[in-house]
Parts: structure tokens; C-alpha cells; sequence
């Protein structure tokens, strides 16, 4: 397979009750592909976890899977407030969700270290003001 | 342990699946914080918990859950019925607290990644 496999999903920023539906999908596709369910897990995983993310903090942005030869590669793209301290927020337990978050069963400041557990490469760019990408890399 | 045997040993009824209760789980989860279900747990397939939102239902999924039991009577809207019954995922409520549920299930042999019948 030489070709890139490019899935795209606009995640709705609006209703956090419906956060995850793209990476449901994902979950679908990848095991449509005849991947390996450890590896279809720690992509959906991830790839959850940046969706509730830019659903709480971000009001929803864009996400792209792209599955190559030897790796999957996830890309989450919002144009939110930016992460003032990448450093801080990699840190598990700090957290700026506010409370109806925390009720909701996340908010605990353990996405972005989840994120980083399940992929094997991790990078976050993001200005404040501007917006935030993740790209994550789970190799094959 | 089998999932109807889980339903006789929390006295709980079953929502949605009931086709899947005679399927056999190994381990489970009591937890109310889903990010920490997402980063701890590894091939446990029951979810217990007194949280209600889709959220629930979405991690599970994630997690290749089979069952999630809502304990404290907590009923799901049947927007969460309907995500479960779309994965196949086994839906119960207990008037168990979950501290009880779990020791319960403990009890009867369902203790982490052993296999048992």
C-alpha cells in the first residue's frame, strides 16, 4: 500500500455530549482495514481523548487520520485559545476544564498524557490567541 | 464469569443486548473518572459505574468493553441505550453502590486479568 489512506472529520465544537462520534468512526475504518485491535485501540484512544479535548477547550476544530504503509498518523487542528505552557499541560493532574466537565467523567488533566501513552510519537504546536495542533504517530 | 451471572449476583436488570449475557468476562473496572478508565485498564470487559452520560458508552467502546453496569440505580437516557445496542455493548442497572457491586463481583471470582470460568 503505497498510497496514503486519508480520513477527515470536522468534530462540532457545540454539544459535548456527542464528542467522540469521529473517533467511533475511526474505530470502525481501521478494523475495516483488518488491523490489529491493539493497534485500532490506542489510535481510537488517542485520538478520543484530542477529541474531547478540542470539544472542552476549543469549541471543536478538524481531525485527519492518515494511514501509511508503516504507521497511522492522527493530525487534530483547532483554532481554540492556544496552551499557554505545553510543559504544564503534558503534566497528569493539571487541568483548566471547568467543573460540569469534571462531572462529566473528564476534565482530570490526564488527555494529553493519555495521548502521549498510546502513540508513540507525540508533537503539539500551539500559539495563544490562535489555535492548537496535535500530530501523533502509532507505528505499525 | 458469565454476564447473566453478573445480573443475578448485583440483582440488576438488563437494558439492552440481553443476547450477549451468556457471553464469559475475566476482569472489570469500577470507575467514575473516564480518562482514568482510558489510560488503566487493559482487557477488562465490564465497566462498572455511577456515571451517566454518552461518554460512558463511548469509552467503553474505546476500551472493547462488553458490559457496563450503571450501579446507585442510575438509568441512561435512551440516547445511551441506543449507542450501546449499536456496539453490541450489554447494559444493566444495580441499586448496588459501587463499592458493593465491586466486592460482590470480587467475591464471586471475577478478580482482574485471571481467567475464570
Amino acid at each position: 500500500m503505497n498510497e496514503v489512506l486519508n480520513f477527515h472529520f470536522n468534530v462540532d465544537g457545540n454539544d459535548f455530549t456527542s464528542a467522540g462520534q469521529a473517533s467511533i468512526q475511526i474505530k470502525k475504518n481501521l478494523r475495516r482495514l483488518g488491523l490489529d485491535p491493539e493497534t485500532i485501540r490506542r489510535v481510537s484512544i488517542a485520538m478520543y481523548e484530542g477529541e474531547i479535548n478540542m470539544v472542552i477547550h476549543a469549541h471543536g476544530g478538524e481531525a485527519d487520520v492518515n494511514v501509511y504503509e508503516d504507521r497511522i498518523e492522527i493530525i487534530l487542528k483547532d483554532k481554540g485559545p492556544g496552551i499557554e505552557n505545553i510543559e504544564q499541560a503534558m503534566q497528569e493532574g493539571f487541568s483548566t476544564a471547568h467543573d460540569q466537565i469534571r462531572s462529566l467523567g473528564f476534565g482530570a488533566g490526564m488527555g494529553l498524557p493519555n495521548m502521549k501513552r498510546y502513540t508513540d510519537d507525540m508533537k503539539i504546536e500551539s500559539e495563544v490567541g490562535v489555535g492548537t495542533t496535535v500530530t501523533m504517530q502509532v507505528n505499525l | 464469569m458469565k454476564i447473566s451471572q453478573m445480573q443475578k449476583l448485583l440483582e440488576a436488570r438488563v437494558l439492552c443486548c440481553e443476547e450477549n449475557a451468556n457471553r464469559h468476562v475475566y476482569s472489570a473496572c469500577g470507575c467514575d473518572l473516564m480518562s482514568d478508565v482510558l489510560a488503566f485498564v487493559k482487557d477488562q470487559a465490564v465497566l462498572l459505574t455511577g456515571l451517566v452520560n454518552p461518554q460512558v458508552i463511548r469509552t467503553a467502546e474505546m476500551m472493547d468493553m462488553i458490559c457496563i453496569v450503571f450501579v446507585r440505580s442510575k438509568v441512561p437516557s435512551e440516547e445511551m441505550i441506543e449507542l450501546a445496542r449499536e456496539s453490541g455493548i450489554v447494559l444493566m442497572v444495580s441499586d448496588k453502590r459501587l463499592y458493593e457491586a465491586c466486592g460482590l463481583l470480587y467475591q464471586n471470582g471475577l478478580v482482574g486479568n485471571k481467567v475464570k470460568g
